[in-house]
């Protein structure tokens, strides 16, 4: 029986200890370290090939699950040991710090003195009471109005600043459990997916990440339309829009433009813009002119096919780009004679109609218009701990801001009748940054001095 | 008027501050110190327009985003933030001395800017489009200029420590060294920038996540450059602790805060150049 006791008292104790709180960060910075040299989550394939490792290197490592080692059971024990270190030492403090606040010790004996490590003591003339005064009086100045006991012929004074700074700790340290606990939620209630969704059509349901089975989402979502914009002279898209639609029982409930950084949300369901593709080939629509006939004809169709000319030859459109080589959209096209010989591929500009002029082809193709349809690729996100991470996120930034920021000091003053004059004895603790009240303290031992020599 | 020749005029200031303060601890007369104080000021308004001027450059080439897009702009903003948070303790603290182990950093950022980095302004794709982007790096570097600081104060702190104890007996130290602050001041200094910098890179990690989730749907990822961060951010929680309840002060809290920076610089810098990820600085 004993012995079990002390095992659980060695446990707890182990579980408080703030040598284990620096061990455990120090470990966590070094492990992390890792998953930053080896990239997680790629294929079996791809870390024999890239990193040159033997399959056996890779069965150990993976059975150590170092290829997604943020999610191994070894990192998040640590996560866990990290979270139990931050709940006892609470419990094991919180008590003490309660009181610390609630019941200041006003009177300071011997052994409390030896305990500081700022402490002096002036010999001054007066009375005792005209002594307290102007102790008082500077205290009261420079940091805080006193409490007076008056105890076995000697006066006590308490000064304290900034006692509930105490708690800023407890905020922060408690605004790391809400931040895993936010995690937590979001891992067991929440899921990625993502769907595609083609102009003009719409989906009830995602696929998630990981899993095969479809999630349905309860309402249908449609793409009214897709859009992409380019930075001018490049291929690089300026933004991508989709024109979405929420639809309960078939009636339009919601409708936004979604772009990158601009998702839309709906009953706990966010979309996210992230990627898009062509859908389908696109239809095209030329003008062409026969050059020796000066006949002129509009022409449409999609791609691939063959769009008969009057003269029995006919124009095929082959591919599309909505940006080629900077110029805008183009048609890549070809002519198919009536005795079915192919002429070489050529490429007309929307933006340049004369161009194909100067070519001297018999045939003067202009590409009026070029209707690409596209899908949209939406990720979808489902978290309903995001609003807790934000909260822990918020009580850390509060919290450790006190908790720098502020710091509770307290200076002791203990005045007693000498043989000669009136002894003043007075020291001072701060329950953080020691250096900084080491200072302070200095400052107001030359106030009391000058006050007291007056 | 273009910022080109604003960050020249920037990068000559700190040059010069660098040098006039060197002369000012060797003569101690304080109205050469007072000299080379006005001239990081000078310095710190050039630069600020200069990042002022660019942001409008780009604006007219038709880009509607802040100056922090590329490796270029985010080490010219370093630059400018370690003048911030020193300029912030110069008034504050009144240790003008430390200036001789800070603005060398700031010098050598507008250096490698200036000599090694495409200046050129180039878009951003949609993905870094977004405000919180902005928040988020203005934070982080805040944060780092207050841990390169720390660091300054810190090697300040070694070589005094260590000239005070082999010259113990001997006359108090006089020279170079004689113009630091006492040794308690510094340790104190690196204490307090630490104290300003781990709040700032808290918020810098915060409005990072908030960002990716904004943009992406997911707070955390876990990519190198995000873990990095967190890793210096165990750092320094490390340090904190480790000076406020086991009284790791002086020599071995110095040593730590400059591992710290040393860690900073590479989640700065050696992810992008070392590791891969979603980020976008460096190789570009
Ligand atoms: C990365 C996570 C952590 C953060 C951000 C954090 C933050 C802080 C901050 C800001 C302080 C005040 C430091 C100062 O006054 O200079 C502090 C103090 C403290 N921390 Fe942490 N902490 C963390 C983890 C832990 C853990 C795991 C423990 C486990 C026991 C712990 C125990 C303590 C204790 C005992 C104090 C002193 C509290 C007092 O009595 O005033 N901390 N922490």
């Amino acid at each position: 029986m004993s012995t079990e006791q002390s095992f659980t008292d060695q446990l707890w104790d182990f579980f408080c200890s703030l040598k284990l709180a620096i061990v455990t960060l120090i470990l966590l910075a070094l492990t992390s370290i890792i998953g930053t040299v080896i990239q997680q989550n790629l294929d079996p394939q791809e870390y024999i090939q890239k990193y040159g490792m033997s399959e056996s290197t890779f069965k150990a490592l993976n059975s150590l699950q170092v290829f997604d080692m943020y999610h191994s059971w070894w990192f998040l024990s640590l996560m866990g040991i990290f979270a139990i270190n931050l709940i006892c030492c609470s419990i094991k403090r919180l008590p003490r710090i309660i009181k610390t606040v609630r019941e200041p010790v006003l009177v300071a004996d011997d052994g409390l003195f030896r305990t500081f490590s700022n402490r002096d003591e002036i010999v001054a003339s007066g009375t005792l009471e005209s002594v307290r005064d102007k102790v008082a009086a500077v205290l009261g100045k420079k940091f805080a109005s006193p409490v007076v006991t008056e105890q076995d012929g000697k006066i006590h004074l308490f000064s304290q600043k900034g006692a509930y700074s105490r708690f800023g700790v407890y905020v922060t340290h408690s605004s790391i459990l809400i931040i895993f606990l936010g995690a937590m939620i979001g891992n067991i209630w929440g899921y990625k997916a993502y769907v595609n969704i083609v102009e003009g059509k719409s989906v009830n349901q995602v696929w998630p990440r990981a899993g095969k089975e479809p999630i349905p989402l309860g309402f249908e979502l449609r793409c009214d339309d897709f859009d992409v914009a380019f930075y001018e002279g490049g291929s690089r898209p300026k933004e991508f829009t989709s024109d979405l639609v929420v639809l309960e029982n078939g009636v339009e409930v919601l409708k936004k433009r979604i772009e990158v950084n601009d998702p839309l949300s709906y009953k706990g369901l966010t979309f996210y813009q992230s990627s898009y593709g062509p859908a389908g080939d696109p239809i095209y629509r030329f003008q062409v002119k026969i050059r020796e006939s000066g006949v002129t004809v509009p022409v449409s169709g999609q791609q691939g096919r063959r769009l008969p000319l009057p003269d029995g030859s006919s124009l095929v459109p082959m591919g599309f780009a909505p940006n080629y080589q900077n110029f805008g959209p183009a048609a890549q096209v070809n002519i198919v004679q009536a005795d079915r010989k192919q002429g070489t591929p050529f490429v007309v500009f929307k933006n340049f109609p004369q161009l194909d002029e100067k070519r001297g082809g018999d045939y003067i193709v202009t590409l009026l218009d070029a209707d690409q349809s596209y899908y949209t690729g939406l990720q979808v996100a489902k978290d309903p701990g995001v609003w807790v991470v934000w909260i822990g996120c918020l009580l850390m930034v509060l919290g450790s801001m006190g908790a720098f920021f502020l710091s509770h000091r307290r200076i002791w003053v203990v005045i007693q009748p000498l043989d000669k004059g009136v002894g003043v004895k007075f020291g001072g603790a701060a329950h953080r940054n020691q250096p900084a009240f080491a200072l302070y303290f200095d400052e107001l031992k030359k106030d009391l001095n000058d006050a007291l020599a007056s | 008027m273009t910022s080109s020749l604003f960050f020249n005029i920037t990068t000559i200031a700190y040059f010069i501050a660098m040098v006039i303060f060197i002369v000012y601890m060797t003569s101690r007369n304080s109205a050469v110190g007072f000299g080379a104080t006005l001239i990081c000021w000078a310095g710190f308004a050039a630069n600020t327009l200069a990042i002022g001027l660019r942001w409008r450059e780009a604006y007219a080439m038709g880009f509607e985003q802040a100056p922090l897009s590329n490796l270029y702009e985010s080490v010219v903003f370093f630059a400018w933030s370690i003048l911030l948070i020193y300029l912030i303790f110069d008034l504050k603290y009144k240790q003008r001395s430390i200036d001789a182990f800070v603005i060398p950093f700031a010098f050598a950022c507008m250096i490698w800017a200036q000599w090694g980095l495409d200046a050129s302004i180039a878009p951003l794709v949609p993905a870094l489009q977004s405000n919180w982007l902005t928040y988020h790096v203005i934070t982080c570097f805040i944060g780092y200029a207050a841990f390169a600081l720390a660091c300054g104060v810190s090697i300040m702190y070694l070589i005094k420590v260590g000239k005070e104890e082999k010259s113990a007996e001997e006359s108090p130290i006089g020279g170079l060294l004689g113009m630091f602050p006492s040794t308690k001041v510094l340790d104190d200094l690196n204490y307090k920038a630490i104290m300003v910098g781990f709040p700032m890179l808290t918020i810098g990690i915060i409005t990072g996540a908030a960002w990716a989730n904004y943009a992406w749907g997911t707070y955390w990822s876990w990519d190198p450059k995000e873990t990095w961060s967190l890793i210096v951010w165990f750092i320094y929680a490390a340090f904190l602790h480790a000076r406020f309840t086991r009284g790791w002060v002086g020599r071995r809290a110095a040593w730590l805060s400059i591992f710290g920076f040393a860690a900073t610089i590479f989640c700065y810098l050696g992810v992008n150049l070392v590791l891969s990820g979603l980020h976008s600085y460096g190789g570009s």
